[in-house]
Order: structure tokens, then C-alpha cells, then sequence
């Protein structure tokens, strides 16, 4: 984490404000905390703000509100970080996996990767709880850890053109899931039958940067069930 | 309230409008015209909201079937609109009647167009939008481009004006084949070497047949990185100039992904972005750059003209 947070214009309609250079949960954490508090503040000219592991980025109309007010006012936000608690309840959730066979194809190559049994890996990656680090790559896609170091993997030499849709994957320290089918590289181990991603909800992804998640093993009949529980839309991960 | 049948559906046309805001933390891109210019300009030919659907039409438009009688304008690139064959002018309010076929020749400037409708085009909103995102089948007909056959609604309620206006000549913008766009050094200019930052700005750079509503690949000299090209991944908007471990820069547009991992060296300032909205594979790129202030000034003088020709236009 940087001594203090830097501030840089991205062109001339957002700013970054960077708090470190590293991916780690503590800077992470910072970024969630200025984007609520940014949130909270509804400052006239401000748009949206994007949060991502080591940075938040803050649109602006510039017509509206110039770049030194807005460093101006953001400075002073981020002055009351240190003291701050949240009040937006935080939350948890359980997303439901079927490690393995058809589902997680690459789990194999992930435990001889370090020397473990399948069900190694499985006990690690499910015993862990996670944080959204943030949200990318295709619509609803969380960037989650910090991955214990006994199953951080590198990703595939060469991508897949399709990974299907729930599909729960590891990237080095991080593990994220598929919102729907894409190409990708990430080691594949499992899949959830949850939905992530939904352009008819009010917020459209399931997941939110910040959230706290951990994984949960199941069995195909169970992942039937749940499926279909999702599909009439009274399944709630966050219970 | 029927518009249109689509007869052929052109290369890549999609309903779009001014954009989806709100969700870029959900790995939701902005979208929206390429060309926010000429689409708002349409729109306004046939007073509607600037932010009203239009059709959004790529290097071949489509062929359309009226199904009644209305109000359209066609603005954007040179792609020689026509109404039962006969050549007509863009950039003003044209009348159509049942049964008229809508179709384009030669594109001859420019790499998109926008026909829009008295009343705007009906798909109904997602997340606050019209547009549409084709990777994650959001938006506009269906979440995809539009094929023959679809039938293009509108809204009943639009009542149609009795007039017709046209833009001034000399505010119709002229679509070369050189996209002179200003740019603001950052925000990751520090991962390039000085002589790198040099490279970008003093060289034409050629647009790749890599080019679509996601970005534009360029072809150039090798733009030279401090250390490697790889960041750690942050927040990317439309007009990002990132530059991958190869050295040749990639421009991000509407579609671009929320979040990415290649240094940032520059971007294109907002009041430019709808000029790249117009470039082809094969045109050059040329970047200059700009402080904060000589941006904020050209998004000024940006706003500006365009509310001199909504005046032209409701001044009849």
C-alpha cells in the first residue's frame, strides 16, 4: 500500500485514485471503502465509479465540476477513510460447486500441478473465504481471493475458445467464475449452477465488489436441484 | 407500432442509443453510438430526445421495407442513401410511405451511419438503455444485430411534424480517410519509456482489420515499454490507448471490456472519441497531444456547436 493514495486523470472525463501497487486484500479493501463513501457523497458532476484491485475510477462531467475540485473533494473523502466502518451490511455467499469429472476438466492437471490428491484441492479451495476483488472481463465475472498459495496455478498455455457458463476457475492467486459461455484461460476445476449474471435484475450481478464468498461442494443431484431453484428464482446464495 | 421490415440486414447494424451509465462496476460496458455526434443529430433532424434509439449501420447498410408513412434522417458516414432507388440526401428530415424500400449504395466516407425515426425506435430498456451489447445479448433486438426479417417498432405516440430541415453545410462533418484525434498522456504513461511516449506521438498509426465496436488494433511502430506491458488490471473507458507487450497500441470503443491489464499511455479526450467512431481498417491515426485544459476547451467549444445546430434546426 502507497503511503498515500495517488491521484491521476485518466483523459479528461474520469480519475484514478491508486492505493498501491500490489494485489492484496488490505488494498482492496481501501478501494471498496472510498467507493461507498464516494457513493454516499452523490457529489454533483460525478458519474460512476469503477472498483478494481489496487484503484477506484470516478467519471466526471468536466463542464460540470473541474479535475482539481474533484481531487479537492475526493481528497478530503478519502481523509476520513482511516476512521471509517462501513454501513453497508456486508455479505457473504455460498456458491455451490460440483468439483471435477466434465465440470472441472482441469482439476486433474491443478492437483498434480502441486502434489495433491483431487479432493486436496477441493478441501482447500472450499475452506477459504474469499473476497471480490472486482468485477471485469464480461458482464458479472468476479476477480476473487487471495488464493492460498498451495493451489495458485498459472493460467492455461493456450485459452480455451469456450468455457461454459458457472464454470469456476483459478488464475494464479485468484479464482473467479464464468458468468457465460467465453473463451478463457483459467484452470477450470468446477461448476456452479448459480446465476451471475442477469440483465433483468435490479442489480444485474449476483456478486459485488466487495462481497465476502466461499465455495461450497456438491453433488450433480444436488446441482440439479439447485438449478432448478435458480431457475424459478428462490434460490438465495447470500442466506 | 410497425417501422420496418429489414429486407437485408447489412453488415453489422444494431439499434443504439446514447449508452448504458451506471454499470461499468458490473463488468458492463458503456455502448452506445460510436459516433455520438451524428446519431444525436439525427435524432434532432427529427426532433427527437438526442438520446432516442436510431439504427446504427456498419461499412454496408441494410435494406429496409416501410411499413407506414413517416419521418426518418440518415447522418454519419457517406453511404449514399436511397428511397426506391432514387438518391437521397442525408443530414436532413426525409418522408417515407408505406411500402418505400430504404437501402444504401457505396459507402464513400466514413465507416458508419444512423437512420433515426420521428418518435425514436421501440426495444425496450435494459439497465437504463436501448443499446445494444451483442457479447452479452443485451439490449436493442434481442442483445444482437438486426436480421432480415425482423420487424422495427416505434411508438405510437409519435406524431408526426410538418416540417423538414437539413443541417448547414458547414457543419456536416467529412470523413477522411485520417483521424487527427487529441489525446491526454496517462493514465499508466510512466510503464513507457520517453522515447516510447515519442513514438505514439510522432507517427501515423494504421488502423487493422482487428476493428470493431470493442476497439481497434493498430499497426505502427513499436511503441517501447519502461519494464513489461502488463499492469496490474484496472477500470478501462472508451478512447484508452493501451499498448500490449508487442508494442502496438490497441484504441478501446463503446463495446471495449470494463477492466484490462495492458499499460494505459494515453487517452482520447471525449470531445475526439465520436472522430475514431468513424475510422476504418486502413485509415491512419494520428495523436496529439493535449493538456487538461486544452481538453476541457475543445469539449467546450464540442458542446458548443452542437447547440448552435439544434438552434439551426428549431429555428424553422
Amino acid at each position: 500500500m502507497y503511503p498515500s493514495a495517488r491521484y491521476v486523470p485518466f483523459g479528461d472525463r474520469a480519475l484514478i485514485v491508486e492505493f498501491g501497487s500490489v494485489i492484496s486484500p488490505e488494498v482492496n479493501r481501501r478501494v471498496h471503502a472510498l467507493h461507498e463513501v464516494v457513493s454516499n457523497a452523490k457529489l454533483l458532476g460525478v458519474g460512476e465509479c469503477v472498483p478494481t484491485y489496487r484503484s477506484l475510477l470516478i467519471t466526471y462531467d468536466p463542464i460540470r465540476l473541474n479535475y482539481e475540485k474533484l481531487v479537492f473533494l475526493i481528497k478530503d473523502l478519502e481523509g476520513t477513510l482511516e476512521t471509517y466502518t462501513s454501513k453497508s451490511r456486508e455479505r457473504k455467499a455460498i456458491i455451490p460447486v460440483v468439483y471435477g469429472g466434465d465440470f472441472g476438466p482441469d482439476l486433474a492437471r491443478v492437483s498434480k500441478y502441486h502434489n495433491l490428491r483431487e479432493s486436496d484441492v477441493i478441501r482447500i479451495h472450499s475452506e477459504h473465504e474469499y473476497m471480490v476483488y472486482m468485477i471485469g472481463f464480461i458482464a458479472g465475472f468476479p476477480y476473487m481471493g487471495e488464493l492460498v498459495q498451495e493451489i495458485a496455478t498459472p493460467r492455461l498455455e493456450s485459452p480455451r475458445m469456450r468455457v461454459p457458463e458457472g464454470s469456476v476457475g483459478i488464475a494464479e492467486r485468484q479464482t473467479g467464475i464464468y458468468p457465460r459461455e467465453a473463451p478463457g484461460g483459467w484452470q477450470i476445476i468446477g461448476k456452479t449452477p448459480l446465476r451471475l449474471f442477469d440483465p433483468s435484475w435490479h442489480s444485474p450481478a449476483l456478486l459485488q465488489p466487495g462481497d465476502r464468498v466461499q465455495f461450497k461442494p456438491i453433488t450433480i443431484s444436488e446441482f440439479q436441484q439447485i438449478s432448478s431453484a435458480v431457475s424459478q428464482g428462490t434460490y438465495d446464495p447470500f442466506a | 407500432m410497425k417501422l420496418f421490415r429489414v429486407i437485408k440486414p447489412g453488415f453489422f447494424t444494431t439499434v443504439q442509443d446514447l449508452g448504458r451509465h451506471g454499470f461499468l462496476k458490473y463488468g458492463i460496458p458503456i455502448s452506445g453510438a460510436m459516433d455520438e455526434f451524428s446519431l444525436q443529430i439525427a435524432n434532432r433532424l427529427v426532433r427527437n430526445n438526442p438520446n432516442d434509439a436510431c439504427l446504427e449501420m456498419t461499412a454496408i447498410g441494410p435494406e429496409l421495407e416501410a411499413l407506414r408513412h413517416m419521418q426518418i434522417a440518415i447522418t454519419g458516414g457517406g453511404f449514399t442513401p436511397q428511397i426506391n432507388g432514387q438518391e437521397v440526401e442525408m443530414w436532413q428530415t426525409l418522408k417515407i410511405e408505406n411500402g418505400d424500400l430504404v437501402s444504401f449504395g457505396k459507402v464513400r466516407s466514413g465507416c458508419r451511419a444512423y437512420l433515426s425515426v420521428r418518435g425514436g425506435i421501440n426495444v425496450p430498456f435494459v439497465l437504463g438503455s436501448r443499446s445494444t451489447y451483442v457479447r452479452c445479448e443485451v439490449g436493442g433486438i434481442q442483445g444482437r444485430q438486426l436480421r432480415a426479417e425482423d420487424v422495427i417498432e416505434g411508438f405510437n405516440s409519435a406524431r408526426l411534424l410538418d416540417f423538414k430541415v437539413s443541417v448547414p453545410e458547414k457543419f456536416i462533418p467529412r470523413f477522411k480517410d485520417e483521424a487527427h484525434v487529441n489525446v491526454m498522456l496517462g493514465p499508466q504513461v510512466e510503464s513507457f519509456t520517453k522515447k516510447g511516449v515519442e513514438t505514439l506521438l510522432s507517427n501515423p498509426y494504421m488502423i487493422t482489420i482487428d476493428a470493431d465496436r470493442m476497439g481497434y488494433r493498430l499497426e505502427g511502430p513499436t511503441i517501447e515499454h519502461e519494464a513489461k506491458g502488463n499492469t496490474i488490471s484496472d477500470a478501462i473507458l472508451p478512447g484508452a490507448v493501451q499498448v500490449p507487450p508487442n508494442g502496438k497500441p490497441i484504441i478501446t470503443m463503446q463495446d471495449a471490456q470494463t477492466t484490462g491489464g495492458y499499460a494505459k499511455i494515453a487517452a482520447v479526450v471525449t470531445a475526439d472519441i465520436h472522430i475514431l467512431g468513424q475510422a476504418k481498417p486502413k485509415d491512419i491515426v494520428y495523436f496529439h497531444r493535449v493538456t487538461l485544459s486544452e481538453a476541457y476547451h475543445r469539449l467546450l467549444e464540442y458542446r458548443k456547436e452542437f447547440q448552435i445546430i439544434e438552434r439551426e434546426l428549431f429555428s424553422t
